[in-house]
């Protein structure tokens, strides 16, 4: 365990001793900010038009108005960032030959993966924990359901999650960053986009196509649906990334 | 302290190293001499665990390299050809990061930390960025990194590569400083390096074994003739008859103002020489063996082949 916290460490510390988690957190605390903006502005117009009738102003809910389609929004920015975070894990390493430091290090191959995992998760959930503060806002003006926030906040974190573990896989295959980023990101926006293909699928296809799709199961958690299915798809997600990673490690050793 | 035996890496068809065998005694420095491209750093990257081997046996303090790696990996400090650093940190947070990674107890890292330093001559550097440090506190942070566990076994491949010639020296002296308490073995393509700083070497070529052995076992075995040099101040021409006559001796010939005279090695004709120079009042000014030096043995070895 310490092992994987001294891996963790040090990357927590590259992270924010270079610009890039804080470029990275900047920009999508700036594109979130706009976005929440957006979706407040037009929640209150909305409002303001709805209180001369009393039946639509009970309709007005600001989970579904204002913090669905922000998750939406999140979920999309964190496809095109989380790629940008994880592109140099390995690859940099390798590049830079210093994993043959870590490689004959008393370490395991698996701590090094966790460790380095564990780093990514750390900046993501400070990416998340820092848009909090923007439900203050609707804390002090309205009466927000909070459960189904956090729950919208654990989909999101646990498809980072899903998003980190395939951009670790990806880093761990090539030396070349841009490669490694581009190749996480195509990969995550076919596995979003899957469930496109389901509509055209019928019988057993359409059910694979559907559970296989990180768009669908991420959809019921912005709406407060706490599924298990959800949550285990998310977590098999992560685990068979980097337990690919792994397998690509030990096998370029081997050869 | 370091026993290899029979050991071959293939990556797909190619052959790195083939059949290797060799053996270094404790405390001692061996060197890995053989051109680019011999198989030096594979057979270095075997014993620390970086890859695995295709086939044979490799044994560190008495731990096998493939069933115990994490026992070898313990005993071992490394310094890969390119310097395995991270330009981002601080020397001192790179060395703490090293030691946490080698599973120094917590405890422990502040001294460790402070004698690496110490001893790779890094206290005028360790608050600075390591990319704002010159190639030679570089090489010396890479030494730093491969002493902070206090290894029983240094790896160092090329350690002076690159530097500039007061830094190789520097580096040199620093390695003859950590013999006796570290077994050391160093790869390098550079000669000197090895009569300045190596008890013994293993000499290999396209991956194979070409020589191996402590420095004057191998010169002597392959010298086919004792050589003496002899410096006189007087009677240059009695002394070529006279010594030539000497039972044993083959050859006297004249060499830059001195006399070479040579033997078979199987005897040793020293006395008898200096003792003609002394009775027949020639003015003996200086009388030298005339070793094979390495040059001429790696030469040899490498471009003549046949095992040792």
């Amino acid at each position: 365990m310490s092992n994987i916290w001294n891996i963790a460490k040090k990357e927590i510390k590259t992270y924010f001793t270079s610009p890039i988690a804080y470029v990275v957190i900047a920009v999508f605390l700036i594109l979130v900010g706009f976005f929440f903006y957006s979706a407040l502005s037009w929640f209150n117009s909305q409002a303001i038009q709805m209180a001369q009738n009393p039946y639509y102003a009970q309709q007005m809910n600001i989970n579904q108005m204002v913090y669905t389609p922000l998750f939406h929004n999140m979920s999309i920015i964190l496809l095109l960032m989380l790629p940008l975070l994880t592109m140099r894990l390995f690859s940099e390493e390798k590049r830079t030959g210093t994993d043959e430091l870590l490689f004959t290090s008393p370490v395991n191959v698996g701590q090094i993966i966790l460790g380095k995992y564990l780093a990514a998760l750390v900046v993501l959930a400070a990416m998340l924990g820092l848009t909090f503060f923007l439900s203050v806002f609707t804390f002090a003006y309205g009466n927000p359901e909070l459960p189904q926030i956090l729950n919208g906040y654990l989909g999101l974190f646990l498809m980072g999650a899903a998003f980190i573990a395939a951009g670790v896989f990806f880093s761990s295959l090539t030396e070349n960053q841009i490669v490694s980023a581009i190749l996480t990101f195509g990969a995550l926006l076919l596995f979003w986009i899957l469930n496109w293909a389901a509509y055209s699928a019928s019988g057993m296809w359409k059910d694979v196509l559907n559970y296989l799709s990180i768009f669908q199961h991420f959809d019921d958690m912005t709406r407060g649906i706490l599924d298990t299915k959800d949550v285990v798809y998310y977590l098999s997600f992560a685990f068979f990334g980097l337990f690919l990673t792994h397998s690509v490690i030990q096998s370029r050793r081997w050869r | 302290m370091i026993e290899v035996e029979r050991l071959t890496k293939k990556y797909g068809d190619l052959v790195a190293v083939r059949d290797l065998s060799f053996k270094v005694a404790k405390g001692k420095i061996w060197g890995l001499l053989g051109p680019n491209a011999a198989g030096k750093t594979t057979t270095m990257r075997v014993l620390t665990g970086y890859i695995p081997a295709t086939e044979g046996k490799a044994t560190v303090a008495g731990f096998d390299v493939f069933e115990q790696p994490n026992a070898v990996k313990k005993v071992i400090g490394y310094l890969p050809e390119v310097v395995p650093l991270y330009p981002e940190m601080t020397v001192s947070d790179y060395l703490r990061f090293v030691a946490a990674l080698k599973q120094v107890p917590t405890s422990q890292r502040k001294p460790a930390l402070e004698r690496a330093i110490q001893v790779s001559g890094l206290a005028s550097v360790k608050g600075r960025l390591i990319k704002n440090i010159s190639r030679g506190f570089k090489q010396r942070v890479g030494i730093a990194q491969s002493l902070i566990h206090n290894p029983d076994v240094l790896i160092l491949d090329e350690p002076t590569i690159g530097l500039d010639p007061a830094q190789i020296i520097e580096i040199r002296e620093l390695i003859k400083s950590l013999k006796g308490e570290h077994t050391i073995i160093l790869s390098t393509h550079i000669l000197a390096e090895v009569t300045q700083t190596c008890d013994g070497v293993v000499i290999i070529n396209e991956g194979r074994l070409m020589a191996s052995g402590s420095l004057e076992e191998l010169t002597a075995s392959f010298r086919e003739k004792e050589r003496v040099i002899l410096r006189l101040r007087r009677g240059h021409e009695e002394a070529l008859a006279g010594l030539g006559a000497i039972p044993g001796v083959e050859r006297v010939s004249r060499q830059n103002g001195e006399l070479a005279v040579e033997w078979n090695p199987r005897k040793d004709l020293r006395e008898s020489v200096s003792r003609m120079a002394v009775e027949k009042g020639w003015g003996l000014l200086e009388m030298r063996t005339a070793a094979m030096n390495i040059e001429d043995l790696y030469l040899r070895v490498v471009s003549g082949g046949g095992e040792q």
